[in-house]
């Protein structure tokens, strides 16, 4: 027994050894990445593999979009610029007409042609890959819902020139193509995509370091890829994508200078970011609007009297002080139905004075309402409890229940899966919220597939022939001002009728570490990682 | 003696069919459809949504659903996660983490708690193990995340001992923060059984009996009051273990460790069936294991036990 009793001991001055011993890992753990000018950031363990035309998430996003280059890039103000494209035209919007720049390589040496465009759509727009993103594809000429189809309206017409016919106008079209299902793939891809998903091989500012360079659920490491021909040049030597299951810790990590970029600072930390980071801290507009769907086959929200409803319940929230009191200032009131970092954006539509802040007039149009049929039981807003919601929740069925004196409550389920479920089955019987990220910088992509007739994610199956036809003339102009104009016009309607309440906009709260420099958040809420630069 | 360690294995295996049955069902229950949770806000295409529900079974009806699952464990299959990768391969990857973690923690728990309250024990009603009572005491109170959350921010953000969270590096140097974390959360517990079962020990007539035979204090407190006083530790740290699998789940998203705890949380929110399965039907097993290893550890520790 006396040996169990040294063992004890072994092991104690082992673990006092050990603990001694951290002061010094700590902080090797930062030094070691100083010398290659490793930027490192947040990021999440990707949903897919790593396949443009399957990844609709942010965490799979932001690597593909690091090292991949499609046609065209947009710029941190959600400009377009040409990258892989020299140009790229349409007299009419359907016909369209791009032409590449010579030169550009995969890093496995293989050269970028039209075709690495034409299997790479063509494979995401068929039906049996599943292919998440594929709708992207539904406008070009031979996509099908129904069967497996080619897509007949993409015609190449030699290495560096390809022409795509859509079945109708689309004037965003050539804004589109920056998004990551539109990136060409290396025909090596084809051979075995889900290898190529482990392991993908792009074009773009980084590639991946080796192998093994994504390492599930903990990392992923990029480095700069010195065969990339276009103007986003890293100013670093590489990327390393930090994989956090929750973005608290990751915030530890950015205050202990052991990550550089945190594009998400978690709510708990709202109250305190801007004393921790001081100018490190940034809180700026995204391109995520938030608003809650009343579904016209709700009861008292049809026709004259749930207009009057709609417009009552819009003026009896304080948006002011919701985005001030619950959020910090970390979401910014809204004005329109898209959000401010989109070109074409406007803050004075006519009719926007329905979501302004308006005691007498909520309380005088509920009444005309309740004229019509009066109102009885609860107002409720259903949220998922998994999603960071309730608070604001409960705060606006307040300032609606104080204003217009009527019962008004969340309805909490407990996953985001079953909401969703509820609302796409249509078995949902109250208000719901909702919300829209943009997939790339355009007024349409807020508009036309949530509000028209039909459309894909138009939940509260709502539907108005003017805007239809304004929405039909503004994709349909080959002019981007004609086209914003329509669209303006089109969310004026919106205003009218409110088949969703807007709420805020989203912005996007992040930080960096004192070791870098230059951090810029782009219109999408990334960081312009090739920007970065590291302090000496 | 061989034949009582088969026994308690044989026992393993209706536990192996009623938890895989218990969870499949469960999260089968759990309501919402997991493939159109997906696409976020938006609204997928209908006939892509059920292709892609076909391609995960979720189109059959429960028990055929838990039918194939079973089928294709015994062919070694673990099934694939909504990620598109194979469920073994990420067992693979995340259990040697946690164990690891939770090998760590018991250890430093058993270390300090065995330590602490033997001699705490010794010297009932003095200055030391007063204080190490209410310190005791003070720990119990706390959850876990708190002291969680205080490590990390003292220890790592302000003091810069250590790093806050453990991503990649999970060598022992880097797990040691979160490790005590757990230790210090099952200390207290474990520290007063060995304290109390140090002072009956004490009071026995074979301790007496030991003095008596002019046996030295260096002789009789190892082998008389040390060994007879770990049985009801050793049990607990059996139960412990249970405890630290559930605690990991926090303290792997506290620390950003990539082990079991952090992964099942993130396919219990995306409802993934088989990986919620896979994990929760090995944790079982471990724990199955671990029991009967603190059977036999008995039989070491108190020769009666061994014959019965």
């Amino acid at each position: 027994m006396r040996r169990l009793l040294t063992a004890t001991a072994v092991a104690s001055v082992a673990a006092l050894a050990l603990a001694g011993c951290s002061n010094g890992g700590g902080s090797e753990g930062g030094g070691s990445s100083d010398d290659a000018a490793i930027i490192t950031t947040n990021g999440n363990e990707p949903q897919n593999p790593l396949i443009p035309t399957n990844t609709n998430e942010v965490g799979g996003g932001k690597i593909l979009d690091s090292i991949f280059a499609g046609l065209i890039y947009y710029d941190a103000d959600g400009k377009e610029h040409n990258e892989v494209a020299k140009s790229i035209e349409s007299d009419d919007a359907t016909v369209w007409d791009i032409q590449l720049n010579e030169g550009w390589k995969f890093t496995n040496g293989e050269e970028v042609t039209a075709k690495s465009f034409v299997d790479a759509w063509n494979y995401g727009a068929l039906l049996s890959n599943e292919q998440l993103s594929s709708y992207f594809f539904e406008d070009i000429e031979g996509f099908s819902w129904d069967e497996d189809s080619e897509l007949t309206g993409l015609k190449i017409i030699d290495d560096y020139h390809f022409t795509v016919t859509l079945k109708h106008p689309a004037s965003d079209f050539g804004q589109r193509l920056g998004y990551s299902a539109f990136y060409p793939l290396p025909s090596v891809a084809f051979e075995d995509m889900k290898a190529f998903g482990e392991n993908p091989i792009g074009n773009g500012v980084y590639k991946l370091a080796g192998e093994d360079a994504w390492e599930h659920d903990v990392k992923i490491d990029l480095v700069t890829n010195e065969d990339y021909k276009g103007d986003r040049e890293a100013k670093n030597g590489g990327l390393t994508i930090k994989f956090y299951a929750n973005q608290d810790a990751a915030y530890s990590d950015l205050l202990a200078d052991q990550l550089d970029v945190l594009d998400q600072i978690p709510d708990s930390a709202f109250g305190s970011y801007e004393s921790d980071l001081g100018d490190r801290a940034v809180n700026q507009p995204s391109a995520l609007f938030q608003s809650f769907t009343i579904g016209n086959y709700i009861e008292h929200f049809d026709g004259e009297e749930g207009n009057l409803r709609r417009k009552a319940l819009s003026m009896a929230i304080n948006r002011d002080e919701i985005t001030d009191v619950i959020f910090q200032g970390t979401r910014t009131p809204a004005s329109d139905f898209t959000s401010p970092v989109i070109d074409g954006w406007s803050d004075d539509l006519e009719g926007a004075d329905v979501l302004t802040y308006n005691e007498e007039k909520a309380k005088d149009l509920w009444a005309q309402a309740d004229e019509i049929s009066p109102w009885e039981g609860t107002f409720q807003i259903g949220y998922n409890a998994d999603g960071g919601h309730q608070a604001w929740v409960d705060a606006v069925c307040n300032s609606i229940s104080n204003v217009l004196g009527i019962k008004a409550s969340g309805d909490a389920y407990p996953t985001f899966a079953e909401l969703r479920e509820k609302v796409t089955n249509r078995t949902i019987t109250t208000a719901t919220r909702s919300g829209w990220q943009a997939d790339y910088p355009g007024l349409y992509n807020f508009l036309g597939p949530l509000y028209a007739t039909g459309a894909g994610s138009n939940d509260g199956d709502y539907s108005s022939e003017k805007f239809d036809s304004l929405i039909q003339e503004g994709i349909s102009a080959t002019d981007p001002e004609v086209a914003n104009q329509k669209f303006q016009e089109a969310q004026e309607v919106l205003l009218q009728d409110l088949p969703a309440i807007p709420l805020w906009y989203q912005n996007v709260v992040g930080g960096y570490s004192t070791l870098v420099d230059n951090v810029e958040f782009g219109w999408n809420s990334v960081p312009l990682y090739y920007q970065i630069t590291k302090k000496a | 003696m061989l034949r009582y360690i088969l026994l308690r294995i044989l026992q393993a295996v209706p536990v192996f069919f009623g938890t895989t049955f218990l969870i499949y069902f469960m999260v089968f229950a759990m309501p919402g459809d997991p493939i159109l949770a997906m696409f976020g806000d938006k609204t997928p295409n209908p006939a892509l949504l059920e292709s892609l529900k076909a391609q995960y079974n979720l189109d059959k009806p429960f028990i055929v659903q838990y039918l194939l699952y079973i089928g294709d464990i015994f062919q070694g299959n673990f099934g694939i996660s909504y990620s598109g990768r194979e469920v073994s391969a990420i067992l693979v990857k995340t259990f040697p983490v946690t164990l690891k973690l939770a090998v760590m923690a018991v250890v430093l728990e058993l270390i300090l708690s065995i330590s602490i309250g033997l001699f705490s024990g010794i010297r009932k009603g003095k200055f030391f193990d007063n204080a190490m009572l209410i310190l005791s005491l003070v720990l119990m109170s706390l959850p876990i995340f708190v002291i969680a959350f205080l490590a990390q921010f003292f220890v790592a953000i302000q003091w810069g001992w250590a790093s806050p969270t453990v991503g990649g590096d999970t060598s022992w140097l880097n797990m040691l923060l979160p490790a005590i974390v757990l230790a210090l959360s099952l200390y207290a517990t474990s520290m007063r059984l060995m304290r109390g079962s140090t002072v009956e020990t004490l009071g026995n007539d074979f301790v007496r009996t030991a003095y008596s035979k002019g046996l030295s204090r260096r002789r009789v407190i190892p082998v008389h009051v040390l060994r007879n006083s770990l049985i009801p530790v050793v049990t607990n740290s059996a139960t412990n273990f249970g405890i630290l699998i559930v605690g990991a789940t926090v303290t792997e998203g506290i620390f950003n460790v990539p082990g079991v705890g952090n992964t099942l949380f993130q396919a219990i929110v995306r409802g993934e069936r088989p990986t919620v399965v896979s994990f929760v039907t090995v944790l079982v097993i471990v724990y199955v294991l671990l029991n009967i290893l603190v059977d036999l550890l008995y039989a070491v520790l108190d020769p009666r036990i061994r014959y019965v």
